[in-house]
């Protein structure tokens, strides 16, 4: 039993199938059409500059507002009864188990002209474009990425014991303490993991600024999309400079859960 | 619960619920815009007439399987193995299947594609249905492992030596006794790899060649197009069956716990 050659299928199909294929994005970033070695695809992938910043901002902008509408519903559930969590638990799954192209085709039927929603803002006398700007696209974003943020948030507040709260509260803590003193702290893993479900998917998403997005709201996934089928020495090099993007902020971020985790 | 948390919980249950609830609802209306036109059945009827729909929805399924089950054997016995090194080594192979997790799936999809087109060339085939089953397999079985991975830690090695005394045989032993533990996680891995299996689209976009079609594909050029109305009743019946899938799972788990107690 004491054998370590079951594992042995799994290494070479991890390294046939994922390391091979991220070193020829590598291979083929640092190389022109030929197979020789050029920076050419770095030089026309900086041209994309702005779509980078801008998927990062809006990746950004989208975790934000995760974490601020799912901390509070986390918390809310965390302290119901037991069949009472389960049921919420379930509620915030189900959308997630729907196809994520239909979710984002669901906010074009709502938001599109002439649609639910600008008819009844019609009726209210505002007439405006609902589709096709930055705010939709972001909007897309944190209806797709929700419940990866209150889910980790959940599972973590869910450990923590009714009578630690309750024993700041005798101890003279008011709300506001208990949630910065109490909470908060304990809270951190759950924070960690919420961010990297969800800035991940997010920054490096395709389809959802083409849907409900302008002309000029296109994501680098979009772009990564459009030019490897022509230009693939292009698209590695934007291909490596997202995951090495990720990685960093990764990094950063659980470096930061680990100094909160110490200072406790 | 108090007034304020029960007002935030509902308005965060309606924005979850209302986009879905009103393509359900569309998939009623006689008319292919937003303005409701009166009842009708016809999009379903249309749905189930579509046969690319239906060959799709099977190709999704037959790949959700097969994926699944590779993943769990494949992960199943990485996980054994990985439990028997020590130190370095360990971490480093736990950590293994975090890279495929972690890297964003666009990513893994362009690098796969790169990889199958170049093979493609030399061994002269096209991709299709092996290559986005090879896919599948790679984006799941890192899950089976980090399900199974902690049931093995908490496994008693006495329980399987014991066996071994009673007479059974290293198969038999290794059956009953180490699959038997491992099953809860192998099941919830093997859950989790069919459930991500059948909702992916980017991976399968990049690996799928030129003509194998699996539903979220057929979803992909459906909502480009954004005529048919059929989206809609496609949209009501996954949700539906999502559902009774939920229901299930939870009338399972409420049952098991009843027989703990």
């Amino acid at each position: 039993m004491k054998l370590k050659r079951p594992s042995i299928p799994y290494i070479i199909w991890m390294v046939v199938f994922t390391m091979i294929p991220l070193l020829l994005i590598l291979f083929s970033a640092f190389t022109d059409r030929n197979g020789t070695f050029s920076l050419e695809a770095f030089s026309k992938a900086f041209g994309y500059f702005d779509v980078f910043l801008r998927s990062l901002w809006i990746a950004f902008i989208s975790t934000l507002i995760c974490l601020i509408l799912a901390y509070p519903i986390a918390y809310i559930m965390s302290r119901q009864k037991r069949n009472v969590q389960n049921a919420l638990t379930m509620i915030i799954m189900i959308p997630m188990w729907m196809n994520f192209l239909l979710r984002i085709y669901a906010w074009l039927t709502l938001l599109q002209n002439g649609g639910p929603v600008d008819t009844m803002l019609s009726f209210l006398g505002i007439h405006t474009t609902l589709l096709g700007n930055q705010g939709a696209v972001i909007l897309g974003m944190v209806y797709e990425y929700l419940p990866f943020m209150v889910l980790p948030l959940y599972s973590v507040m869910a450990k923590i014991d009714n009578g630690l709260i309750e024993a700041a509260e005798d101890l003279g803590s008011n709300k506001i303490k208990v949630m910065r003193k109490v909470v908060f702290p304990l809270s951190i893993p759950g924070i960690v993991s919420g961010i990297t479900m969800v800035f991940v998917p997010s920054a490096s998403t395709f389809l959802v600024a083409q849907y409900l997005g302008g002309v000029d709201d296109i994501m680098i996934g979009d772009v990564i999309d459009r030019i490897f089928w022509s230009d693939q020495n292009t698209g590695s090099a934007i291909a490596l400079i997202l995951m090495v993007a990720i990685l960093i902020f990764l990094i950063i971020l659980n470096f930061f859960g680990d100094e909160e985790a110490i200072a406790q | 619960m108090k007034k304020f948390s029960k007002i935030y919980t509902a308005l965060i249950i309606l924005f979850m619920y209302v986009p879905i609830l009103t393509l359900i609802l569309f998939s009623f209306n006689d008319g292919k815009t937003t303005v409701w036109k009166g009842f009708t059945l016809r999009w379903y009827a249309d749905l189930f007439k579509d046969s690319q729909i239906i060959s799709s929805l099977w190709n999704t399924l037959l790949i959700a399987l097969l994926a699944s089950l590779f993943a769990t054997v494949l992960g199943t016995m990485a996980a054994i193995g990985i439990n028997n090194f020590k130190g370095k080594k360990k971490i480093l192979l736990q950590n293994a299947g975090n890279i495929e997790i972690l890297t964003p799936d666009i990513v893994t999809g362009v690098a796969l594609m790169l990889m199958f087109t170049l093979l493609g060339t030399a061994l002269h085939f096209k991709m299709g249905f092996i290559t986005v089953l090879l896919a599948h397999i790679t984006f799941c079985t890192p899950y089976v492992v980090l399900n199974v991975l902690p049931r093995i830690r908490h496994m008693d090695y006495a329980v399987y030596e014991a066996a071994l005394d009673l007479g059974c045989n290293q198969w038999q032993a290794f059956r009953k006794v180490v699959i038997h533990e491992l099953m809860p996680g192998m099941f919830s891995g093997f859950l989790m790899s069919f459930t991500f299996s059948m909702d992916d689209f980017v991976i399968t976009y990049f690996t799928r060649g030129s003509s194998f079609q699996t539903l979220s594909i057929q979803i992909y050029s459906m909502t480009h197009q954004r005529i048919s109305p059929k989206i809609n009743a496609l949209s009501a019946l996954m949700f539906v069956a999502v559902l009774i899938l939920m229901i299930i799972i939870n009338i399972k788990d409420k049952n098991q716990e009843k027989r703990k107690v």
